[in-house]
C-alpha cells in the first residue's frame, strides 16, 4: 500500500511577529512543523504500522529549512521524504500549493493521503480537499478517529458541539486531520539517527507548478486593540490584591 | 452585485447560521438568493428566493451531491460571490465548490475593507486583506463576526432543485457529544485551563482557584486534546458556550474557537505571560504574569 502525508512548516504560533510589505517578517522565527500535520503523520504511520507492507512518504512544499520539519516526520516513522524547493512557497496560495501536490501525487497511485485539516498560519483549510478534488478521490474534512480494514475506511468527522458524524468510504481516498485524532508521538533518538540515512529528495517548483494564483493578499496588519481592557504587570502578590479589589468592584461574585 | 447563500441543515433541523450569512449580504447590500439542503417543514426566515434540495433525497451532508446541486444554482443565477459559514459542512464545501467553478475561495472572513474580505493569520495575531482574481469567488464567515440579521418572520419563495449526482462516501449518522458530567453553561464562575499551563499538574491551581471563587474549572481545546482535562470541561466551539459571570482564563491565547464559547462572559478576567495574546481583545483585565507564581499568590489571598 501507497500512503502520502502532506506537511506544512510554519512558525511557532507564540512568535513576535513583526511586518514586511504585505506578509509577516519571516526571519528570526522559530519554525516547527503545522501542529494539524502531526497528527497526520502519526495516523499515516499508524496505518502503515497497520498493514505492514507498505511505503508512506513524506511531502513539504517550501524553503531549505523545511527540512528540518521533514526530518522529524522521517524519525516519526515516514520511509521517504519529497521535498519540492520553493522559496516562495510560504506566500503562494492553496490553489497553487494543491495544484502543485496534485501534479506530484497525479502518477502515483496513493492508495491514502492525509494532510492536516488547516495550516496554523493561513487556516485556509482548503488545499487537503482541493488536492482530492484535483485527482477526483473521495476525501473527508477533519477527522478526529480513523479506522482502516481492508481498504475500507471508516472515519468519524468532527462537528459542532461535539457532535460527530459517522463516514465510510474506500480507496484511494484523501483525509484531512483535526487536532486530537491520535496522541502523535515524540521520536525517540534511535529513530532520529535512523531518519538521517532515509531518502529525502529535492525536486523543483517550476516543474509542479502549472496554474496561476487565484488570490493575492493587498495588505497584512494588525487588528486594532478594542480597548477598555486593563493590563497590570508587576509583582505576583501586589497584582493579586489589585485583581481582588476589581473583581469585588465589577462583579457580584465575591459578594 | 448578487450574492448566493448556502444555509445548513442538520439532523432535521435549520440552523442558525444563516441569519449571519443574511447579515453579511446586507450589510455589502447586494441582492440575495439561498440554497438548502433541508426540509420544506424548516424554512429560514427570509423573504427571497430559495432553492431548496430535498435532504431525505440528497442527505444532509453529502458534499460531492450538494456540490453537484449548487453548481446548477449557480449556472441559473449567476451570483458575484458564494457564501457559506466557516463551519464544518461550510469549510468542507466550500472548496469543492470553488474547485468545480475554477474560482477562489477565501477562507474565514472577519471584515470587509473597500470591498475586500479580510482574514485572520496566526491565530488571529494578524490580518490580511485578500483580492480574489476574475468577477466570482467563495467566501467563509467566520460565526461571529457579521451580526446576524434580525428577525423578519418572512418566508422564501421555494423552488426545488432537483439533478443526478453521485457521492463517493457513506454518511451513516451521528454520534451525539458525550454527555455528563459538568454543565458549565449554568457556572457563576468559570476558571479555565489553556495550554499556558504548561503541564498536567498544574491543573490543579486552575481547580483550586475555581473552587476558591465558588466555580467550576474548565479548559480550552489543547488542554483536552492532551488529556490533561476531559471533554465535558471543554469551552469553545466544540465543547460547551457558556457565559458565566467571571471568566478567568489562564494561559489560553484566545483561538478564536475558544472565543466563541466564552465571549459572552459577563468579566473576563486574562493571566497570560503574552501581552499581545488574542485573548486579551476579550479581556476586561489581563494580568500578565506567570500563572505558576501569580495564581497561587491569588488563591493565598482569597
Amino acid at each position: 500500500m501507497k500512503i502520502l502525508v502532506c506537511i506544512k512548516q510554519v512558525p511557532d504560533m507564540e512568535s513576535k511577529f513583526t511586518i514586511d510589505g504585505t506578509w509577516y517578517n519571516t526571519s528570526d522565527l522559530a519554525w516547527r512543523m503545522n501542529e494539524y500535520d502531526e497528527y497526520s503523520v502519526e495516523q499515516a504511520v499508524q496505518v502503515k504500522e497497520q498493514v505492514g507492507d507498505s511505503d508512506l512518504t513524506v511531502l513539504c512544499i517550501g524553503p531549505d529549512r523545511v527540512k528540518e520539519t521533514m526530518k522529524k516526520a522521517l524519525a516519526m516513522g515516514c520511509d521517504r521524504g519529497v521535498h519540492i524547493v520553493d522559496d516562495k512557497a510560504a506566500q503562494r496560495d492553496p490553489w497553487e500549493i494543491a495544484s502543485m501536490i496534485a501534479k506530484f501525487a497525479g502518477d502515483k497511485e496513493f492508495d491514502l493521503i492525509f494532510c492536516g485539516m488547516q495550516s496554523q498560519d493561513r487556516a485556509s483549510a482548503q488545499v487537503g480537499i482541493y488536492v482530492a478534488e484535483m485527482l477526483c478521490i473521495p476525501s473527508v474534512s477533519t477527522i478526529v478517529d480513523f479506522q482502516y480494514d481492508d481498504a475500507n475506511v471508516t472515519v468519524k468527522r468532527e462537528l459542532e458541539g461535539g457532535v460527530k458524524a459517522l463516514i465510510s468510504t474506500g480507496t484511494p481516498a484523501l483525509f484531512t486531520c483535526q487536532l486530537g485524532l491520535n496522541t502523535p508521538r515524540y521520536p525517540t533518538l534511535p529513530n532520529i539517527m535512523k531518519a538521517k540515512k532515509k531518502e529525502l529528495l529535492s525536486l523543483q517548483a517550476d516543474d509542479f507548478l502549472e496554474v496561476t494564483a487565484a488570490q493575492e493578499t493587498t495588505e497584512m496588519f494588525f487588528p486594532e486593540k478594542k480597548g477598555g481592557g486593563l493590563v497590570l504587570e508587576g509583582d505576583p502578590a501586589e497584582l493579586a490584591d489589585r485583581l481582588i479589589q476589581i473583581i469585588k468592584e465589577k462583579t457580584t461574585v465575591m459578594g | 452585485m448578487k450574492i448566493l447563500l448556502v444555509a445548513e441543515y442538520r439532523d432535521g433541523n435549520l440552523l442558525e447560521g444563516y441569519r449571519e450569512l443574511l447579515g453579511f449580504s446586507s450589510k455589502i447590500n447586494a441582492e440575495t438568493v439561498m440554497f438548502l439542503a433541508g426540509s420544506a417543514d424548516s424554512l429560514p426566515d427570509f423573504g427571497g428566493t430559495l432553492y431548496l434540495a430535498d435532504a431525505a433525497i440528497y442527505g444532509e451532508f453529502n458534499p460531492a451531491i450538494h456540490k453537484g446541486l449548487l453548481t446548477e444554482v449557480v449556472a441559473k443565477e449567476q451570483p458575484d460571490i458564494v457564501a457559506f459559514s466557516h463551519s464544518s459542512y461550510g469549510w468542507d464545501l466550500a472548496p469543492r465548490l470553488a474547485c468545480a467553478l475554477k474560482v477562489p475561495q477565501i477562507s474565514e472572513v472577519v471584515d470587509f475593507k473597500d470591498s475586500l474580505p479580510v482574514v485572520p493569520v496566526c491565530n488571529a495575531k494578524m490580518r490580511r486583506t485578500v483580492k480574489p482574481t476574475g468577477s466570482r469567488y467563495v467566501l467563509t464567515l467566520q460565526a461571529g463576526a457579521f451580526p446576524a440579521l434580525e428577525e423578519s418572520g418572512s418566508t422564501p419563495e421555494v423552488v426545488q432543485i432537483d439533478g443526478d449526482y453521485k457521492t463517493d462516501i457513506t454518511f451513516s449518522g451521528y454520534e451525539e457529544a458525550e454527555k455528563g458530567g459538568v454543565d458549565l453553561s449554568k457556572a457563576e464562575v468559570i476558571v479555565s485551563a489553556g495550554r499556558g499551563i504548561g503541564k498536567p499538574e498544574n491543573v490543579e491551581i486552575v481547580s483550586k482557584l475555581a473552587d476558591k471563587l465558588g466555580g467550576e474549572y474548565g479548559a480550552s481545546r489543547p488542554v483536552v486534546d492532551a488529556e490533561w482535562v476531559e471533554h465535558n470541561r471543554q469551552v469553545g466551539t466544540t465543547g460547551q458556550t457558556v457565559s458565566p459571570k467571571l471568566y478567568v482564563a489562564c494561559g489560553i491565547s484566545g483561538a478564536i474557537q475558544h472565543l466563541a464559547g466564552m465571549k459572552k462572559s459577563e468579566f473576563v478576567v486574562a493571566i497570560n505571560t503574552d501581552k499581545d495574546a488574542p485573548i486579551g481583545e476579550v479581556a476586561d483585565v489581563l494580568v500578565v504574569a506567570d500563572l505558576q507564581q501569580f495564581v497561587p499568590a491569588l488563591v493565598e489571598k482569597l
